[in-house]
């Protein structure tokens, strides 16, 4: 079974954020980029399945410009067999992006697309719904286990009441939340071994998908600065300052 | 305790605009090698350095490695730790490749290292000292030896230890007195080593420990000691770790610092005599060790500039937090609004930045010199550099630690904040690996007068091409600084031929101001590294460069005015007491102490 997994290149978690002067977008220039953390969680599942003997073959699909060859390799470091990366100039919309996804799985004939359960970047949270919607495949989102157990996987999620298992019928699509794993540190001769990994570049014309978008950013804005805070003398004025002021009981 | 952030752009800054290191890994023909994937591996190194062997260092600080019955176990998390280190690989990366090894460049190595040291130099001294028995086994083991120990030393399956200090034996190797008997294929060595670091742990199933000792037939001094290998285990025939051998750990020292470090005496051939092998040929113990010392010295260089990061890291997160004093408005004032606060950051941001450039230089020189198959230039510049890194570097880190305490007040005296480890971390580094009179030494005599000055006349050459670089400069920051780095340039000339000409007439002046030589030196080249960071910051600003951004070349170049402003001086300094030779030290007679 091949596995397929999507990687993004996003800010990275630990850079603050900053904005471009006219509010028009976030500011990326001299930013340090990584892959979205749960994108790096998918990629370490299908690490651990081929590992397992349950997959053949990782496959890491990156959609964006030539740039993105960074992220491509920090995959290919942590294990990844090849890579495929799509071209495009800007990032496009998640159902552009889960179109493009759908073209490659169907001609990689991927048995199981893991993948983040959203980018942290835009926090959409949509594509791998999107993708099961598109190809009619069954999707196990917000992953915190995963199993293969013959043609089924089974994913269990995490939900508002707790732990739910679902069983799916493969081909499927997984979407990784936090707790599935943790990541490992990407060991020194696999850095020197990605270089030599397959990178094979397609583009969305060639996958015949339009990239096309429905949606326009108007402006960003800063999270408001955090007032100080202050010292309440009694109980009772804390509760009252709950009450009236924050209007949280 | 502090998070440690590994200087990764920085460190590819160097690597790539001052040190060049594509055209370096070209001449070193290494394929595929570019600043691309030093970087990689940089963010690697990086990552295992802030998120496990950082939050470690306190830890190793608060519960010391503990010795029974002739044993030591380590710190608790360091064997889980090491076998991290050595599962991703970081014990192979400048090794030659037959011996499984990456083969990068030791510029590279050194970068990373830094990391390593500074997140937890206790333990990160291990892989250190490993380095160097490989590096003695490199250079002279027999085919046999290389192929038995070689590739599990490399892997990290082993450690390795260097013996060379006796009771009786320190600064003076010429004392050893640890005796080596034939028996048979191999020797039995019989006597005690003290002060050997990770002489004894349980990480690894064997340790391989190198022994300087005489043979019977030994000529006196300095010419009579001769370099063995030792394993704890002896091997057996199928190259696995087999009967113990007769050396044990028989204590630990009590230490000021890095207490994560086993200290340990070591008894030889207490029963039956150690098993031992000759490593190359007898009676070249000394000479061997001195073509491991620059590596080895650099390194420990190197431990002074990760530890001065570290410390200057917390020492910028507590300014920012401390609130000490009101604003005119009635708001409180964060100490690092204080220029005094700032003064001492400063003094820590841009004295790290010019070590960490001039250890990077040292360490390409290395690189250079195999690289020109060890050519008579290039191989003196590395050795040049090396008593300057070691003895500059290490002193320097303790003005450094010692400003961090500074910065936090009252609250660095504490052990708690953990400011105090880094301060008791540091005062290893000028002692062991040659004490800062030992590297003094070294320079003045075999470096500077034993060739008549004329390593060191190139490098002031190549010092005052930059000095002229700068000053033709129509930038005004690098004008500025060019007129004070060529003013420190001509002191130095200064300094040389006033050496040159009353060194060999005046018995004990090149030993009375070789301290003085040796900081002035290092204040020098550190104003080199940072003369040439500014000339790249400015081509790069010239050029609206992407890669670094607006933000870091902004700091960089006002880290490099600091420099030129408060911290070159002190190379004139310095220069100025040598030329001075100051009488007052040789009329104070040694019995009116
Ligand atoms: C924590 C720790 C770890 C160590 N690890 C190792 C190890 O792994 N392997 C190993 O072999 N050794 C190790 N050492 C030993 C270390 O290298 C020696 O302590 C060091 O070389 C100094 O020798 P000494 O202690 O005998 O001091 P001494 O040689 O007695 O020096 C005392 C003082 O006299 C000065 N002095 C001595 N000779 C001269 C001279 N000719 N000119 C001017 N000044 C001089 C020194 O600079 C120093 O200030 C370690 C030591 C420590 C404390």
């Amino acid at each position: 079974m091949k596995i397929l997994v999507p990687v993004k290149r996003v800010i990275d978690y630990n850079v603050k954020v900053r904005i471009k002067q006219d509010c028009s977008d976030v500011d990326l220039s001299n930013t340090k980029m990584s892959i979205n953390p749960f994108c790096e969680i998918a990629v370490e599942e299908a690490l651990r399945l081929k590992e397992a003997g349950t997959a053949s073959e990782v496959i890491a699909v990156c959609i964006g410009p030539k740039i993105v060859k960074e992220q491509i390799l920090a995959a290919l470091a942590m294990g990844a067999d090849r890579a495929i990366r799509i071209d495009v100039e800007e990032q496009p919309e998640p159902l552009v992006i889960a179109r493009l996804l759908a073209k490659v799985a169907e001609q990689e004939d991927a048995g199981l697309i893991m993948m983040g359960k959203q980018a942290i970047d835009s926090d959409n949270n949509q594509v791998g719904q999107m993708l099961a919607g598109i190809m009619g495949r069954p999707q196990g989102t917000f992953a915190s286990v995963v199993k293969i157990e013959g043609d089924e996987a089974l994913v269990t999620r995490e939900v508002d009441g707790g732990l739910q298992t679902v069983a799916l019928k493969l081909p499927a699509i997984v979407t990784a939340d936090l707790r599935l794993n943790e990541p490992r540190f990407t060991k020194l001769p696999d850095i020197m071994k990605a270089k030599r990994k397959p990178i094979a570049e397609t583009t969305a014309a060639d996958l015949g998908v339009e990239v096309t978008s429905t949606q326009q950013q108007l402006s960003v804005a800063a999270p408001a600065t955090r007032q100080a805070g202050i010292k309440v003398a009694s109980v009772d004025e804390l509760v009252d300052k709950l009450k009236n002021e924050a209007k949280v009981i | 305790m502090s998070q440690y952030h590994p200087p990764v752009l920085d460190a590819k800054f160097i690597l790539d605009q001052l040190i060049g290191f594509d055209g370096l890994c070209e001449k070193l023909q290494l394929e595929d090698i570019n600043i691309d994937l030093a970087d990689a591996v940089l963010e690697e190194a990086g990552k295992l350095s802030s998120e496990v062997f950082a939050p470690l260092n306190w830890d190793t600080d608060q519960n010391p490695a503990q010795w029974a019955d002739n044993s030591v176990t380590q710190s608790p998390g360091l064997k889980e730790a090491y076998q991290q280190f050595v599962d991703n690989g970081w014990s192979t990366l400048t090794a030659p490749e037959e011996f499984g090894g990456q083969n990068l460049p030791q510029v590279l190595g050194t970068a990373v290292s830094e990391m390593w040291q500074a997140s937890n130099m206790a333990f990160a001294l291990c892989p250190l000292l490993s380095i160097g028995s490989v590096e003695a086994l490199l250079a002279h083991g027999s085919d046999e030896l290389k192929a038995l120990y070689l590739p599990r030393l490399i892997a990290g399956e082993w450690t390795g230890t260097m013996n060379l200090t006796e009771p009786g034996a320190g600064s003076d190797l010429a004392a050893v007195s640890t005796t080596a008997t034939p028996d048979g294929d191999h020797y039995r060595i019989k006597g005690q080593k003290i002060f050997i670091t990770w002489g004894d742990h349980q990480m690894t199933p064997n340790i391989v420990h190198l022994v300087l000792a005489r043979l019977p037939d030994a000529p006196p001094g300095v010419k009579g000691i001769s370099l063995f290998i030792v394993p704890k285990f002896v091997l057996d025939e199928n190259g696995e770790p087999g009967e113990r051998n007769d050396v044990y750990p028989i204590s630990i020292e009590h230490k000021l610092g890095i207490h994560g470090s086993p200290t340990c005496t070591m008894a030889f051939g207490d029963n039956e005599g150690a098993i031992g092998y000759l490593v190359g040929e007898p009676h070249k113990g000394l000479p061997y060790m001195f073509t491991m010392m620059n590596h080895a010295r650099q390194g420990v260089g190197v431990q002074g500039l990760g530890i001065s990061d570290r410390a200057y890291q917390q020492a910028v997160q507590y300014a920012r937090e401390r609130v000490q004093g009101k604003n005119k408005d009635g708001s409180k004032k964060p100490i690092i609004e204080y220029p005094d606060v700032r003064r001492m950051l400063l003094t820590m941001r841009s004295g790290v930045e010019a070590m960490r450039a001039l250890a990077l230089e040292a360490s390409a020189a290395l690189d250079f010199a195999h690289a020109d198959n060890n050519s008579k230039e290039k191989y003196a510049r590395l050795e040049l550099f090396t008593p300057i890194v070691k003895g500059w570097m290490t002193e320097f880190a303790q003005e450094l630690t010692s400003l961090n305490i500074q910065v936090h007040g009252g609250m660095g005296y504490v052990e708690e904040t953990g400011a105090a480890q880094h301060f008791r971390d540091a005062r290893i580094l000028p002692i062991y690996e040659g004490t800062t009179a030992i590297q003094a030494l070294d320079l003045i005599g075999r470096k500077v007068l034993m060739d008549g000055g004329v390593a060191l006349e190139s490098l002031l050459s190549d010092m005052a091409a930059t000095a002229n670089e700068l000053s033709a400069s129509s930038n005004a920051d690098a004008q500025a600084f060019g007129a004070s780095f060529a003013q420190a340039v001509d002191k130095a000339r200064a300094a040389k031929e006033w050496l040159l000409t009353n060194a060999p007439s005046e018995k004990e002046l090149s030993q009375a101001v070789c301290f003085d030589m040796l900081m002035a030196m290092g204040y020098l080249c550190g104003g080199w590294m940072q003369g040439r960071t500014l000339l790249a910051v400015i081509a790069l600003t010239d050029a609206n460069d992407d890669v670094y951004g607006e933000e870091f070349l902004a700091k960089k170049r006002i880290s490099a005015m600091y420099y030129s402003q408060c911290l070159l001086p002190r190379a004139l300094h310095h220069f100025g007491v040598m030329v001075q030779n100051p009488q007052a030290l040789y009329e104070f007679a040694v019995d009116q102490f």
